[in-house]
């Protein structure tokens, strides 16, 4: 298969950005996209090293960056908007899911990092999403100290409720709600945190207190409100539903009655 | 230096030996806690879990990671589930037999007390993450649930659907975010440890590139933990994620830590098959598939050749025409024999002619009775995720043909040795999780690795460092401006420029796919004296092609990934040859590690107790000089050692 890409190719984060378009060849159908970038790279790796190549302008920013790891949809690592979606046209896939077999041949696709202001650039295709762990200090743990915790079945557990608090512990926080979201909101991720420790009894003791703080520090570190577009559950790779940013509200709403 | 080597396995009884090292370790008071410090580098499960459980002591812990977030460390990817000694099934589990399994399982190549001791706190573990909010599966009463893994008979593994590694890691990093918040942890997500410094003779901190900004960063502390993981990427194509790699615990194997049991690597059955040239990724179908999946290939050749020719679907084979050869060869534990066993079985079937894709690498794991036996609904609340990952790669649905699997590079049980208290042979520096060799001997039994991490994270490593750090308190910071930090640093600049200065025209990965096809092929499932030679060989030339071609573009100030790769790449030419000379000296079939020539006339592997029964540790004696073996002699007290047999 063919391609045409369009990338943002930006150097740092106080560069300006820019799109380049390349063209790409002889890709398997059965590759996936980010092999595709991959063989990408080292075309552009070899290029510019090819004097004629340069002087054909073939390319002038070296490889494009973009972040990366397990390549199997749970590490939440790649975080790339293609074609106007978070993680490309296949529903309920990371980046590194998505395969060219998606695309039609000889199509152009435009690739663009992660946009929010909560994310800065740090190169290319690759964002600084350090405001997610700073919610997460914010409250998204239970208190227990090492060694003090009473025998696993002491504390039961329906079946639906451990399911229903692994649906929303199944995040991996990759920030795709974010970059959908038309207010660059942050709600679903910290829902998905405090919903999945609200439904255990262990995360009982310090529900309210820990969604009045993540809430307090999503505003504070610049992502916006929700406005219940429901965009952000429709792109999460996990289908994780906005029913538990409806559980989150509730617990908001006892601290604040607590105050 | 052999008197290196002291194990400080404590006497007595075996149940007793880790209550026994408690007893004698030396603490640390709470309010001497606080001037003391401490560098944890890596943050899977062991790495998070050991920051975030000094951080609560009250130590002054800096953790590193190569991620944006310690969340994405590999762990996360951990499928099937994690082993614990609980016995909630009622079917005579116990401490010992968790034990047993896991010698047994490991070939009788590791050492009985730290096996022993990892059985004892696997209880404890899992106390401790449900306490966290892991939400482990749960039986219709609210009880946790368990399900069966490879080379044991009884039901002991917790899981979190297919993402109990997700879970756990989850935990462990909330917890560590608990402690940023109370400062007692500072976190530096993408930075890199590129050296080790060494101040009198003992580990005093690192030197890490900061990822983002490119530049050379000194930190110091009183102790320096290694909690990296394994070197699978040596072979470029294996299960481990992409930045996975061998460097940190290869700097300290440079600057004097013993490398123990390099050849031991973990080849998982169950892999995708890999499906071109342009792949470079290995993607893993969790063991708990064999639980209910059963491996198959034809037993007519002209069933394969029209499977490959795509002329017949799998499941138009009748059931007498199918050859189920795990369960033919083991009748006693059939799917659910060990990895290393599962791994050579189906390699033997696809030598012999019998592989059922296109290249003739690959066999079937067929879900169709469990469909039939268990319902949809159940086969989907034990698999679902596993299955719909598997048909987002293939495109082929398992609920209706089988999955098309193949051996894969998973894990490497050997790594830095430790001491019983896993500290290194350098005073000071201590690894945890897979990044040591101690506790899988040659083959990792399933879901054992998250129980490792977390035993050694947990429970183990906050108690054994404070023994040396007992006496450290009064010592003034590290400081780093000492020469040792300066030379280190030097070095590591002279590594970067000398890469920049190459401008060559290949590529990293190309170089990295030739050096992984090297290691696949004579230092993978099935390894020879003369291949192994070869190997050695085949892997300088390629040293020697990368330092005279290889292209880094770029500069060093900027993010700047194929800097990354090639410094990585660097050491995974060093780890391939020891592992390679390691192989070569051990002339024994055991575990993961198949020598053709120590086999048996059924093919089975041939371990060989009389000349073999140590740890390899190697000792690093410079630049192309050939590392020195030592040998740590493995007792066995209180198991007898038997040939591994799992036919009944």
């Amino acid at each position: 298969m063919d391609f045409n890409l369009k990338i943002w190719r930006q150097k740092n984060a106080h560069e300006k950005g820019h799109f380049e378009t390349y063209h790409i060849s002889g890709i398997e159908e059965d590759a996936s996209f980010l092999e595709m970038l991959d063989i990408l790279n080292e075309q552009l790796i070899r290029e510019g090293n090819d004097p004629v190549a340069v002087e054909r302008g073939c390319q002038s920013s070296g490889p494009v960056s973009f972040d990366h790891d397990c390549r199997e949809g749970i590490c939440g690592a790649c975080s790339l908007y293609i074609d106007g979606r978070a993680h490309g046209p296949d529903d309920h896939v990371t980046t590194c899911q998505l395969f060219m077999r998606h695309f039609k041949d000889g199509a152009t696709i435009t690739v663009e990092p992660f946009r929010s202001p909560a994310f800065p650039i740090i190169k290319d295709l690759v964002v600084d999403r350090s405001a997610f762990d700073k919610i997460l200090q914010a409250g998204g743990f239970i208190s227990v100290r090492t060694g003090a915790a009473q025998d696993g079945n002491a504390i039961l557990i329906p079946h639906e409720d451990a399911e229903k608090s692994m649906d929303a512990a199944a995040c991996v926080g990759c920030g795709a709600c974010v970059a959908t979201c038309k207010n660059g909101s942050a709600m679903l991720f910290v829902a998905a945190r405090v919903s999945s420790l609200a439904l255990l009894p262990q995360g009982r003791p310090e529900a309210a207190r820990r969604a009045k703080n993540m809430v307090a520090k999503m505003e504070e570190l610049g992502f916006g409100g929700c406005t219940n577009t429901r965009a952000c559950e429709m792109e999460c790779p996990k289908g994780i539903s906005i029913d538990h940013i409806a559980r989150l509200n509730r617990e908001f709403l006892k601290a604040k009655f607590r105050d | 230096m052999a008197d290196k080597l002291i194990s400080k396995i404590p006497d007595g009884p075996l149940a007793e030996k880790w209550t026994k090292r408690k007893s004698e370790l030396r603490l640390v008071n709470p309010n001497n806690r606080r001037k003391l410090e401490i560098i944890v580098v890596g943050t899977g499960l062991g790495g998070a879990s050991a920051a975030a459980s000094l951080g609560e002591l009250g130590y002054n812990v800096k953790v590193f990671c190569i991620s944006d977030s310690p969340r994405r460390a590999h762990s996360i990817a951990a499928q099937g589930g994690i082993n614990a000694a609980k016995n909630y099934q009622n079917d005579n589990d116990a401490v010992y037999r968790l034990f047993y399994d896991t010698i047994k399982g490991g070939d009788y190549r590791s050492r009985e007390a730290n096996v022993y001791r990892l059985a004892e706190v696997s209880a404890a573990i899992i106390d401790q993450c449900v306490a966290q909010g892991v939400p482990f599966a749960r039986e219709y009463g609210g009880y946790l649930a368990n399900r069966s893994f490879g080379g044991v008979q009884v039901s002991r593994t917790f899981y979190a659907r297919g993402q109990t590694g997700q879970q756990l890691l989850l935990g462990a990093y909330a917890a560590l975010n608990r402690q940023v918040a109370a400062g007692t942890v500072t976190s530096y997500p993408r930075h890199e440890m590129l050296d080790l410094v060494i101040v009198n003779g003992q580990a005093k901190g690192i030197i890490a590139r900061n990822l983002v900004t490119g530049k050379l960063e000194r930190f110091g502390a009183h102790a320096v933990v290694i909690a990296t993981g394994g070197y699978g990427n040596t072979y470029f194509l294996s299960t481990n994620a992409m930045n996975s790699n061998g460097s940190a615990a290869w700097q300290c194997y440079k600057k004097g830590a013993y490398f123990a049991n390099p050849c031991f690597a973990q080849i998982h059955p169950t892999c995708i098959p890999v499906h071109g040239e342009q792949q470079c990724k290995l993607t893993l179908m969790s063991e708990s598939l064999r639980n209910d999946g059963r491996i198959w290939v034809p037993k007519k050749m002209e069933d394969v050749m029209k499977l490959r020719k795509k002329e017949i679907k799998p499941s138009q084979i009748p059931e007498e025409d199918r050859d189920y050869y795990l369960e033919r060869r083991y009748p006693a534990f059939g799917n659910l024999v060990p990895r290393d066993v599962a791994s050579r079985a189906a390699k033997e079937r696809c030598d012999a002619g019998y592989g059922v894709n296109e290249t003739g690498l690959a066999v079937f794991l067929d879900f169709s009775d469990a469909i039939k036996r268990l319902g949809h609904q159940r086969v989907q609340e034990r698999y679902g995720n596993l299955f719909d990952m598997y048909f987002k790669i293939n495109n082929v649905s398992p609920w209706e043909e089988p999955m098309m699997i193949y051996p894969a590079i998973h894990y490497t049980m050997g790594g830095i040795w430790v001491d019983y208290d896993l500290q290194t042979t350098i005073p000071g520096l201590y690894a945890i999780g897979e990044a040591n060799f101690s506790d899988h001997g040659g083959n990792r039994l399933g879901a054992s690795a998250l129980m490792q991490g977390l035993a050694d994270g947990y429970f183990v490593l906050p108690v054994t460092i404070a023994d040396y750090l007992s006496n450290k308190f009064a010592e003034p910071k590290t400081d780093i401006n000492d020469p040792a930090f300066d030379e280190a640093e030097k070095a590591v600049q002279a590594r970067i420029d000398k890469l920049f200065s190459i401008k060559g025209k290949k590529t990293v990965d190309s170089l990295h796919k030739k050096l992984g096809n090297i290691m696949w092929e004579y230092v993978g499932m099935a390894r020879s004296e003369e291949g192994l030679k070869k190997a050695i060989e085949e892997i300088k030339e390629l040293k020697k092609e990368f330092y005279e071609d290889v292209c880094v573009p770029g500069d060093q100030y900027q993010f700047n990934q194929e800097l990354e790769k090639a410094l990585r790449l660097e050491d995974f030419f060093e780890i391939g040859e020891l592992m390679a000379r390691d192989a070569l000296n051990r002339n024994e079939s055991c575990g993961g590690h198949f020598r053709i020539e120590s086999q048996t006339e059924e093919g089975e592997a041939k371990r060989d107790d009389a000349n073999y029964m140590y740890v390899a540790a190697w000792e690093y004696k410079g630049e192309d000089k050939e590392p020195e073996l030592h040998k740590e002699p493995l007792k066995y007290e209180f198991i007898e050692v038997k040939t591994r047999n799992y036919k009944e």
